[in-house]
């Protein structure tokens, strides 16, 4: 069946989108042999084909039927103050338009079938839910986690499995057709929680973080246990009661190590491979992000074929590739990746949302037993909290900080069941359990009430119980150096008392990975840079760099830095509010990581439109460099940023007439002031009194904060410095001083920048009464925008895998013009004689 | 326990320190156990040298900061009522202990898990830390990844974030409330063997 072939390989293509009724490819195929056969004589200009395009077809329309969903489902929660979750949302939704379906063909045509929902659209939401891990966070409390997904979720579905039999024995039920095995395989499909009703309730909560990756973790690890139970008890059933003795029981714990460990082995290995492809695509870095792709579903296929636990394959690939992964990729692929796969985990979860709801408006599935129903609800309930308590009474006594008694209320009240439970159950053999529509319409019904029912209340209920939120902080270098020191500081306090201990094996582990790991997956370019402290440095400057320039374009174009002084100040408003807009989305994009591209898609020279799949490559060639050169116009001078000024969250663009005066005005007297001061050589006094930070890095200058003896000379250039020192003279060029008006959090000193010093700072930023105490030409004449010297500065401090000798020397060759024309002044800082000229 | 009590007869004013510090007698029987331990020569105190003979100690980029904690009055020699007082720092926080009004602060407080903290990077004891002092704890732990000026560039960012009153130091109450945030007490505790 050639056509059935084909469209197999489409559906293979368009991973996220299959949601349609598996039986559809052979009723299409066969209609479309009868087709190919009968219409062979006419020839036609324009013919409708639907039968060719019809399941491909009904997938794109559900993705965009299930896409408008999700958008009109934001947009009325915004108006409704976010108080109903999205997923509940969602599910109403998926009901709605299960009933125009079912009002239109009278039966219904789609429904989420367990092959759809396990192989096209849960694994990018696992695979997506595994790299972005917390890795730390995750590791540091796997016991825990373990012991919630294993003994937690044997106890839920053993303790629902036995008490729904023991009341069906004691008649609450009424007349149905069922075991004691078959109630026990229900109690396993239902017991374990759902990891994408997880993320999608916990997700909106913001609970504080451990207590999240205990649920969410939790959810992804008992997946194991949920497949073996729900196995052993299948096949159990299928055996029959009688036929059951020791060995198969033992075979079946035996196979839970096997199906576990075997799973997440083969992540780990998908995991390797994906690094090591990585490691070597430099030259076509265009692919790399698909590998991540490609594998992470192949692991997902290769644990499901050996018949071991999926999820638990795909979490670990992402788990363990992700640090090599975006050490290794460029990062552009980094964004790439990250970006795609939200896309790809977003679209998933709502097509199963969507389709959770489709699903119910169907006539056949629902046989209502109330005694049932009400039963599993209750009971899946109930053990829920005993197990969750329990358990962690037990762990909190080994646990540094006791887990909370309300933190457990919300662990056991967000034990939300969903797909998985009904695509398990929606698989059960029905020749073996006669009982199978109940199963399934109860499990919707758990799965509704859960979602809806306990996600509605879920917010309320942590507000009003005050549990512990993650509060949002700005990233703080400072409190990532002193966790550093802490970390050091537990470690060799265990070494001091003689306990092998958490730290113990965290150090142990990033030693092994320092020495091995790395040596083996990572590119050696990638190795050296990616010190955790110097990442956050780095991201850090780069949100500074962004803030700067989106205040920039906001209060008026940055066009003046490039082109000189103030004379030609240009206040294009258009590109402000342009660059405005998108800025902050870019901002927030930081948050994810470290990476520099966001900035690159502004005054991109090349057309956007392009045939050439490859201009992709030579398109981010000159991004590449324009970012550069934006951000060597921008970045060394955000230390000067005040951002307490800077309300991220105030956009209002007050670009009065007044205040282009303003800007314009002050301007202008700062010329004025300079031009005075170079002619007189003299300094306004106060302006020295304070010298917070010595302004001249480039040279490694030490300054005490002491006191600064103004006649200090500065005349000791080494060889190797000469460009630098050259520079800094001209940032001193005139004797007054630029003391910087600079506060708290007000940005980086970088001596990578620094070299720069002598542009002055931008009009908005410069009180009025400070001096640039620079004459307008040296800027002028200096400036070159393109060339290497510019772009070297930025060299040192991207984390990028490129080398930056070339700029290195070009920067030596360009240095005798640079330092000609600066003219060498006394220099007001005292040095201590620690330069060391590393910056080389 | 019969071994329990039997160290503790060992441990001169076991009482007060447990009374002071917050272990149980267990955890302070096996810390003395552990001093011991340390205390090769049987001498009843603990050294510098004693310390720097734990070989994973040794291996710890800033195991001479730490170890210049629990030696900072400037004697060489450690008793075991000090090195326990030292060790109680890292005790968690007991949320259930009901506090008497008038007794001071705790050692496993939080003012005083950063005070430890804190001196660890003032080396030179004035109540600041300067650049140089963050620098050369910087250099320590982040080793060869990084290069002098980028580390230059990280210490005085760092500072910089702290530095309140702009003397490009930080001072101990600066250094208490730019890690406001932070939960010292997950961070600066260990579990203690009972």
């Amino acid at each position: 069946m050639p056509y059935s072939t084909v469209l197999t390989l489409l559906e293979a293509i368009i991973l996220i989108c299959d949601a349609l009724a598996e039986g559809q490819i052979d009723e299409a195929s066969q209609t479309l042999q009868l087709h190919s056969e009968t219409n062979l004589t006419n020839a036609f200009i324009v013919k409708v084909q639907w039968q060719h395009v019809e399941n491909p077809y009904l997938v794109v329309i559900w993705i965009l039927v299930a896409g408008v969903a999700k958008m009109s489902v934001v947009q009325l929660n915004t108006r409704l103050k976010s108080f109903f979750p999205e997923s509940g949302l969602l599910i109403i939704c998926g009901f709605i338009l299960g009933g125009i379906v079912w009002g239109a063909d009278k039966a219904q045509t789609f429904k989420l079938t367990p092959r759809n929902f396990f192989y096209f659209l849960l694994p990018q939401i696992i695979l997506d839910t595994g790299y972005f891990m917390p890795n730390k966070l995750f590791f540091s409390n796997l016991g825990a986690i373990l012991v919630h997904a294993v003994i937690g979720t044997v106890w839920n579905a053993g303790a629902v499995g036995v008490s729904l039999w023991g009341c069906w024995l004691g008649g609450a039920m009424g007349d149905l057709n069922i075991g004691l095995l078959q109630f026990l395989l229900f109690g396993s499909l239902l017991a374990a929680v759902d990891p994408v009703a997880v993320i999608a309730v916990f997700e909106e909560v913001h609970v504080n973080e451990v207590l999240f990756i205990w649920v969410f973790g939790e959810s992804l690890l008992n997946d194991g246990v949920t497949v073996v139970l729900y196995n052993v008890f299948d096949a159990f059933v299928s055996l029959g009661g009688e036929k059951i003795n020791a060995g198969e029981i033992i075979k079946g714990i035996v196979s839970f190590f096997v199906v576990s460990f075997g799973g997440s082995a083969i992540g780990v290995i998908f995991a390797i491979i994906i690094s090591l492809l990585t490691k070597y695509t430099g030259k076509v870095q265009i692919i790399e992000a698909g590998f991540i792709f490609v594998l992470g579903y192949l692991s997902y296929l290769t644990a499901e074929m050996l018949s071991l636990s999926a999820i638990l394959s795909v979490t670990f690939c992402g788990v363990c590739c992700q640090k090599y992964v975006n050490a290794n990729m460029d990062e552009k692929s980094v964004t790439a990746v990250r970006y795609a796969m939200k896309v790809f985990a977003n679209g998933s979860e709502t097509m199963i949302f969507v389709f959770l709801g489709v699903t119910a408006i169907d006539s056949v599935i629902w046989v209502w037993n109330t005694g049932f129903i009400c039963l599993t609800i209750l009971f899946a309930i109930i053990y829920r909290f005993i197990g969750v308590f329990t358990l962690t009474w037990f762990l909190n006594q080994y646990r540094l900080v006791p887990i909370e008694v309300i933190d457990q209320l919300v662990m056991s009240y967000g034990g939300l069941r969903g797909a998985v439970a009904y695509g398990l159950a929606a698989s059960l053999d029905e020749t073996r359990i006669p009982e199978k529509n109940l199963i399934i319409s109860t499990t919707l019904i758990v799965v509704y009430f859960t979602v809806v029912i306990q996600g509605l209340t879920m917010k309320p209920i942590v507000k009003w119980l005050k549990v512990k939120r993650v509060e949002p902080t700005d990233l703080k270098l400072i409190e990532k150096v002193n966790n550093r020191a802490c970390e050091h500081v537990l470690a060799a306090m265990e070494d001091i008392v003689g306990r092998i201990g958490d730290n113990w094996w965290t150090r142990g582990w990033k030693r092994f990975e320092d020495t091995y790991i790395t040596w083996f997956l990572m590119k050696p370019e990638a190795r050296k840079n990616r010190d955790y402290l110097f990442s956050i440095f780095h991201k850090l400057n780069m949100e500074d760099a962004v803030n700067y320039v989106t205040e920039g374009e906001k209060r008026g174009s940055l066009g003046f830095l490039r082109s000189g002084e103030g004379t030609n100040v240009d206040f294009e408003k258009k590109h402000g509010m342009e660059f405005s807009g998108v800025m902050p989305d870019i901002t927030s994009e930081l948050d994810f990581g470290i990476d520099n591209v966001p900035v690159t898609s502004i005054r991109n020279p090349v057309p956007s439109v392009s045939l050439d799949i490859h201009e992709q490559d030579m398109k981010s060639m000159s991004e590449d460099f324009n970012a550069h050169h934006l951000l060597q116009q921008n970045l060394y001078r955000s230390r000067k940023n005040h951002r307490h000024k800077y309300s991220r969250s105030d956009f209002t663009i007050n670009q009065s007439e007044d205040e282009v005066q303003e800007i314009f005005q002050r301007t202008m007297r700062n010329r004025l002031e300079s031009f005075k001061s170079a002619k007189m050589g003299v300094t306004p006094v106060k302006k020295i009194t304070k010298h917070p930070k010595p302004n001249h890095k480039m040279s490694n200058v030490k300054t005490t904060d002491k006191s600064y003896p103004y006649g200090d000379e500065d005349f000791e250039f080494s060889e190797a410095d000469s460009a630098y020192s050259g520079d800094g003279a001209a940032a001193r060029g005139s004797p007054p001083v630029r003391a910087p008006p600079y506060s708290l959090g007000g940005g980086i000193e970088n001596p990578a920048f620094m070299p720069e010093m002598d542009t002055p700072p931008p009009p908005w930023l410069t009180e009025a009464e400070t001096n640039t105490g620079v004459a307008p030409s040296q800027r002028a004449q200096r400036q070159l925008p393109w060339s290497p010297t510019n772009l070297r500065r930025l060299a040192p401090l991207r984390l990028s895998n490129r080398s930056t000798d070339s700029f290195v020397m070009a920067d030596v060759a360009a240095a005798p013009d640079s330092s000609d024309e600066s003219p060498k002044e006394p220099s007001e800082e005292e040095r201590d004689g620690q330069r060391d000229g590393t910056h080389m | 326990m019969g071994s329990t009590s039997s160290t503790l007869s060992k441990i001169p004013n076991a009482d007060e320190l447990i009374q002071e510090t917050g272990f149980t007698s267990a955890h302070l029987a096996r810390l003395f156990e552990r001093f011991e331990a340390l205390d090769k020569d049987k001498k009843g105190y603990l050294s510098p040298q004693d310390f720097e003979a734990i070989k994973e100690l040794a291996l710890n980029p800033i195991c001479d900061r730490i170890i210049g904690a629990f030696f900072s009055s400037g004697q060489e020699m450690l008793d075991f009522s000090s090195f326990v007082r030292i060790l109680a720092h890292f005790r968690p926080i007991d949320n259930n202990r009901t506090k008497e009004p008038n007794s001071p602060d705790p050692i496993n407080s939080r003012i005083n898990k950063l005070k430890f903290a804190f001196q660890l990077y003032d080396q030179d004891k004035d109540g600041k830390i300067s650049r140089n002092e963050l620098l050369q704890v910087l250099r320590a732990m982040l080793e060869k990844q990084v290069t002098e000026e980028q580390l230059e560039s990280i210490a005085d960012r760092t500072i910089q974030e702290a530095d309140l009153d702009r003397d490009d130091a930080i001072s101990f109450e600066e250094f208490r409330k730019s890690l406001e945030k932070v939960n010292i007490d997950h961070k600066m505790s260990i579990r203690f063997l009972r």
